[in-house]
């Protein structure tokens, strides 16, 4: 493998890595926030121990997020230093904003919660934690806005071959970019859910009596109905984003071949790329995909056979991505709502094989979100920045594949030793339950 | 000033002030396994830095992403000419920061020795790499325009070496004085010793610092048309020189050293202005603030953002450095807050 091939490796290994820990950090310290602001509003001591319990939760995944964000700054620089030349007028931005605007508060008041309990008010502690939350949000939505503009340029002259930033105000307000945070946010939020679902049921059924997880997982059941559904919504959105500006994109999460007028929607299919065509194409829904992806049956649908063949991105692994995600995204909604049901009438207990079931379920929302990033960076390739600077070109030139092997066999190893170490201490506070 | 001007001296404070704030963490984290006699004083000299610690590192994250934003070519030159150093950067901080955070998560001896051991080794190899990188970049690096020349055990020449150990005397001395002023007992007195002696070799080094700066790098040419700027490193001495007169007074001599260091990283950028990542082969190559920066539109608007939200970080961060501004007890720790 070149240095591009392994960069890329490397990039998508720390990158999966990373949002392992990004999205249950935006939701938990919404969730730890609301839940200790409910101890100072009603002075329930089972909403203190609710917020101390998944706060120690919090931390542990908190400390990793941080450390391997460092990694996702610098890589541009180390490994893709063709693409920080050409971008680095606009894409260092929002980089630089996120730092400074948003990763100052949180990591600053973080540290200022954690060492503050017996220092302030309860009222003031639980609004340091709405810092934090508010911190991570906004970190995330720069951090989306550098994104969104690789995924979809605007407000930029092309100037002695780098792009030059001529609009902030297009910069930031990227419709793209903004979808994708709702999108983000609402996935975090679902994943967090299904998370503190998920212990709670561990929980009930290793015989945890008494209200922390009752109310836990009825106050998660009920968040994450809501974020689940929102999913839906954020998803139509980001595949009308996808329709309009990336047609190479679409066809290929799509797996569609040829153009066509009022396209068919296919429940079943299968794409065979070295054969430009599909292996399985069946139950189709009449003007399904036109109405889907451009809200108009009518709509043409460009197919990949329209495309030079350079400029597709891997078929099989964007369309698995992207079905296998909005699979999961409906399945959330159904456990949600089973999850809702039996909560709220307290029969919980009785039904132990759902309980069974959402302990497994933790795992969905952090395949679904990892398939959601594959989906939007491969799915964006052979392009780096989107029809302007393709990843072939943007790699550093001065690397050998040596250096990159060195670099990825590193952080396989440490990151290996981090996943290990972050789910001993996750299980092991799982289980530690003060009274 | 030109909007170019004005970055470099935006970047060169950005880079200066994370080595102020985290070089104390880092010279805690190498000194208390050292200094901490029991698991109590090891707990307390982690709770000393442990609600400022991450705040600090973010100084980095700005500082890389203001170089990104600000100068694309200068950052894609120095993380990619300096892979290997840069990934021994990024290792070092992933462990440490785990370390920092799960070191009280289970109580077992060996769990916390091993931490203790991965915080002070990693607290030794980051600031000696970033000595080592910038001692480099202050000489010049082996680049022209065919592109980067360099190797990675290339970096270990008597200059780059001398400035990776002069960092990481003066974190050192930076950390002592800390611990010095934050905790007490034992702890400080101990850490107020180990001040006092490396106080010595920081001096020395420091001087050899500035002889071989004469022979290895160009530094020293802004000074000769500027005499001037010769202020900016005279008040580097000084300021190291009242971390002595100043021992008996804990605040005002980790104060003084904060200066220090400060004004340590100015004198090497006012010799190295205009120029952030010069050419050891071939000045023409050199990329100064003028060839590798962004377009003015973005410069303007950086600038706006960097002079708006700068300061109120400081203001917060110096709120939050003030409400812990009591000392980390035993008592305290033995309560548990803070939870290390």
């Amino acid at each position: 493998m070149g240095v591009e091939a392994l960069s890329r490796l490397q990039f998508a290994t720390v990158a999966v890595f990373h949002f392992l820990f990004v999205p249950l950090t935006l939701g938990l310290t919404v969730m730890v926030a609301y839940m200790e602001t409910r101890y100072v509003r009603t002075g329930d001591e089972n909403f203190l121990k609710m917020a101390k319990y998944w706060s120690r939760l919090m931390l542990i995944n908190f400390a990793v997020g941080v450390v391997t964000g460092i990694t996702q700054e610098f890589q541009f620089g180390m490994n893709w230093a063709e693409y920080s030349k050409f971008v680095g007028d606009i894409f260092g931005a929002p980089l630089a904003i996120e730092a400074v605007v948003a990763f100052f508060l949180e990591s600053t008041f973080i540290g200022l919660w954690m060492f503050s309990w017996k220092r302030v008010s309860k009222g003031v502690h639980a609004a340091f934690m709405w810092v934090v939350a508010a911190a991570s949000t906004m970190s995330a939505l720069w951090i989306l806005l550098a994104n969104g503009w690789m995924q979809k340029p605007r407000g930029y002259e092309i100037v002695g071959g780098h792009a030059h930033l001529v609009s902030f105000g297009a910069l930031i307000w990227n419709p793209y970019a903004w979808i994708k945070f709702f999108h983000t946010c609402m996935a975090a939020y679902t994943l967090t859910a299904f998370f503190i679902m998920g212990i709670s049921a561990i929980n009930m059924i290793r015989g945890h009596k008494g209200e922390l997880f009752q109310k836990s997982f009825r106050i998660a059941a009920t968040f994450g109905i809501v974020t689940s559904i929102l999913i839906i919504f954020a998803g139509d959105l980001s595949g009308l984003q996808v329709a309009r500006n990336q047609p190479t994109k679409l066809a290929a999460m799509e797996s569609q071949w040829e153009t066509e007028e009022g396209a068919s929607f296919y429940l079943l299919q299968f794409p065979r790329p070295d054969k430009d065509d599909n292996w399985v194409q069946a139950l189709g829904i009449p003007k399904g995909l036109s109405l889907l992806a451009y809200h108009d049956p009518d709509a043409t649908v460009k197919g990949l056979k329209d495309f030079p063949a350079a400029d597709r991105p891997p078929v099989a692994i964007t369309f698995v991505s992207f079905r296998l995600m909005v699979g999961l995204g409906f399945l959330f909604v159904l456990l949600a709502l089973i999850a809702v049901w039996l909560s709220w009438r307290k029969k919980l207990d009785s039904n132990r094989w759902f309980l069974w079931i959402m302990s497994f379920a933790i795992v969905l929302p952090y395949l679904a979100n990892e398939l959601g990033w594959i989906l939007a960076e491969i799915g964006r390739q052979p392009w780096i920045v989107y029809g302007l600077l393709r990843t072939q070109d943007a790699a550093s030139r001065n690397l050998t594949p040596g250096d990159v092997l060195g670099s990825l066999i590193a952080f396989v190893v440490l990151y290996l030793s981090l996943a290990v170490i972050d789910v001993f201490l996750l299980s092991k506070y799982a289980k530690k339950i003060e009274d | 000033m030109a909007l170019q001007t004005l970055w470099f001296v935006l970047w060169g404070l950005l880079w200066a002030v994370y080595f102020m704030l985290d070089g104390f963490d880092f010279g805690a984290g190498m000194l208390r396994m050292f200094l901490a006699r029991d698991e109590t004083d090891k707990v307390v000299s982690l709770t000393a830095i442990g609600p400022v610690w991450n705040g600090n590192e973010v100084w980095l994250i700005t500082a890389g992403g203001a170089t990104f934003a600000a100068f694309p070519g200068a950052y894609a030159s120095m993380f990619s000419f300096l892979y290997l150093p840069m990934l021994l950067i990024l290792l070092s901080l992933i462990i440490r920061g785990v370390a920092i955070e799960f070191r009280g998560k289970d109580e077992s001896p060996r769990w916390r020795s091993g931490w203790d051991w991965a915080l002070a080794i990693t607290s030794l190899t980051a600031p000696l790499v970033l000595g080592l990188g910038f001692g480099n970049i202050f000489q010049g690096l082996r680049f022209d325009a065919t592109g980067y020349h360099g190797t990675f055990w290339g970096l270990f020449n008597p200059f780059g070496l001398l400035t990776a150990v002069l960092f990481v005397l003066l974190f050192l001395q930076h950390g002592a004085l800390w611990l010095g002023y934050k905790t007490e007992g034992a702890l400080s007195e101990g850490a107020r010793r180990t001040s006092g002696v490396l106080w010595y070799i920081v001096l020395i080094v420091a001087a050899g610092f500035l002889v071989l700066t004469g022979f290895s790098t160009r530094l020293y040419d802004n000074y000769l048309s500027h005499p001037g700027w010769i202020i900016v490193p005279a008040l580097a001495v000084a300021t190291l020189v009242g971390v002595k007169v100043l021992a008996g007074r804990p605040l005002a001599a980790f104060l003084s050293s904060c200066l220090t260091i400060l004004l340590v990283m100015a004198t090497a950028l006012v010799g190295l202005f205009p120029s952030l990542i010069p050419s050891a082969m071939d000045p023409a190559s050199n990329l100064t603030i003028y060839n590798s920066s962004s377009g003015q539109y973005t410069l303007r608007l950086m600038a706006i953002v960097a002079l708006v939200f700068v300061p109120i970080v400081v203001v917060y961060q110096f709120l939050v450095y003030r409400f812990f501004r009591s000392k980390t007890t035993r008592a305290e720790v033995a309560e548990g807050e803070g939870g290390y």
